[in-house]
């Protein structure tokens, strides 16, 4: 009682500092925040580009139907293959007239179609990963008449890339402001345990606990951080909102995350007036 | 109850504020603590709140040692001690009654016995008429039951009292004194800083140890 009372007290008696370490605080999340909300798009976007990833053996023209057709055998028998399809010049031509309109009128019927023919590998669902990519690769490879070889890989690596990019980038800036939240946070308790030393002097004069003293600390720093979780939430809430109205259509990351986050900035709060509270007590 | 043996204090910068002093105080016990300005008075009964540790020596009190007393601990240690200052250290701005009732509520006295039990306190120490005024409006002999009130309010074994009647004039010092008594009457020890020999020898019951330059120079219980 007397700690939630004390808590909330230090709001009333430090409201610029207060306010301070919990826009800090909120600051540090939403860095966190806007890499996550970008980090679960790119992870949502990989998803579906794996599910889509084939791989496509181009063959040379010269190809013999046996040979073919012992190499449809060959990588539909890998266990990571769903199934091989074959890909005339004529059925290329056709798709392409089907997609690209301008196409057809460019080839008509009977003049050299310049399409290769291929065979359409299809992955089993579940087994879109960079491995399976590359045993299908490495065994199309040994095919002399294999001219060439696509799959999404690259795409993928790329991705991949950027999440890191972006993961590195949220660590540092989030950690910057995280450590001045951390700063103010400890000056605020700094100013309210002097506000409070006579108070505390009597309290320890009279046989009051060390943890009872520290609690309306400990409670306005997590109190402070949970301030902070929720500028956060709304920062990153409307960031999203932004992107999704002006640039494109993005998703909004899980309710979990946003109460994972919530808790953090509590947690935090709480840790670091519990490290500045020991230091700042023994000078009342 | 009390026991310092071969305890020294020695301040960084000072010679020893207390010189290898020993001494005991029992159960329900009324002890007079003489000896003139910067003899060590304060110094014994800091000693004896835990406040500061000795430099060499060992305070035990009510079963915990300075030896081993954690700061952790030291809680259990003032709960068992009263300490009356002499300038009462009372919370400005608040009311007689909050000023123990605070002292009941941080030691985590169950909320609804706080108030009857500090009007109780209010009482005893004969000050429940004006348990609502600011203690700041209050006269020193006042203020100084109000200390007394709030030291009690978690049934210590002793009571320490620094100079308690130091800026009284005759009438409440007699008052305060005449307290006291009651109090140690319930069979609370009582260790108790004067200069005032006035005060010692008309109190020819209570047991003096008397310092001098801190060393215990007079023991009445050893002669
Ligand atoms: N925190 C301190 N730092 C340095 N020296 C101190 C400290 N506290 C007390 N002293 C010194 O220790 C000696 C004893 O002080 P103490 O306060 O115990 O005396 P006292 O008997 O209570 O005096 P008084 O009757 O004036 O209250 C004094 O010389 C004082 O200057
Ligand atoms: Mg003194």
């Amino acid at each position: 009682m007397y700690a939630v009372r004390e808590g909330f007290a230090a709001f009333r008696r430090a409201p610029v500092l207060t306010g301070l370490s919990s826009a800090m605080v909120g600051l540090a999340l939403f860095v966190v925040g806007l890499f996550g909300l970008a980090a679960y798009n790119l992870q949502l976007a990989l998803t579906a580009i794996e599910e889509r990833v084939e791989v496509v053996l181009y063959l040379r023209d010269d190809t013999r139907q046996s040979e073919i057709d012992l190499a449809v055998e060959e990588l539909g028998g890998l266990a990571e293959v769903q199934g091989v399809r074959y890909i005339s010049k004529r059925d290329a031509l056709a798709q392409a007239r089907e997609q690209l309109p301008e196409f057809g009128e460019l080839f008509s019927e009977g003049s050299v179609n310049p399409l290769p023919q291929s065979l359409e590998v299809e992955l089993r669902p579940g087994a879109h990963t960079s491995e399976a990519v590359r045993r299908v690769v490495e065994t199309g490879t040994i095919y002399p008449f294999v001219e060439d070889i696509q799959y999404g890989q690259d795409w993928v690596d790329k991705l991949f890339v950027i999440r890191r990019i972006g993961a590195v980038s949220a660590a540092i800036m989030g950690g910057a402001f995280a450590l001045v939240a951390a700063l103010i946070i400890g000056t605020a308790l700094r100013i309210a345990i002097f506000a409070r030393r006579e108070e505390i002097y009597v309290m320890r004069l009279v046989g009051a606990t060390n943890w009872f003293i520290r609690r309306p600390f400990l409670l306005e720093g997590a109190l402070a951080g949970m301030l902070g979780g929720l500028l956060a939430w709304l920062l990153t809430y409307l960031a999203y909102r932004a992107v999704y109205t002006w640039l494109f259509a993005i998703a909004w990351i899980p309710i979990a995350w946003v109460g994972i986050g919530l808790a953090s900035g509590t947690l935090f709060g709480a840790v670091a007036s519990g490290l500045s509270i020991r230091r700042h007590l023994r000078e009342v | 109850m009390i026991k310092l043996t071969h305890v020294s204090k020695q301040y960084p910068r000072k010679g020893l504020a207390l010189d290898d002093v020993s001494f005991e105080v029992g159960k329900g016990e009324f002890v007079f603590l003489t000896g003139h300005s910067g003899s060590g008075k304060s110094t014994t009964m800091r000693l004896i709140h835990m406040a500061e540790q000795p430099t060499s020596g060992e305070v035990r009190v009510t079963g915990y040692s300075s030896a081993a007393v954690s700061d952790r601990d030291i809680w259990k240690v003032r709960r068992r001690v009263g300490y009356v200052f002499q300038d009462f250290r009372l919370l400005p701005g608040r009311s007689a009654l909050d000023n123990v009732a605070f002292a009941l509520e941080v030691t985590g006295s169950p909320p609804k016995e706080i108030v009857p039990r500090a009007q109780r306190l209010l009482t005893q120490v004969g000050l429940l008429p004006r348990a609502g005024a600011d203690v700041s409006d209050l006269s020193g002999g006042e203020q100084q039951r109000v200390a007394i009130a709030r030291a009690l309010a978690n049934d210590p074994y002793l009571l320490l009292a620094d100079e308690p009647t130091g800026n009284l004039d005759e009438r409440a010092t007699r008052g305060i004194m005449d307290l006291f008594w009651e109090i140690n009457a319930k069979g609370m020890a009582v260790l108790m800083a004067t200069h005032d020999l006035e005060l010692v020898r008309s109190f020819s019951q209570a047991a003096v140890i008397e310092l001098d330059q801190g060393k215990l120079v007079y023991d009445s219980r050893k002669g």
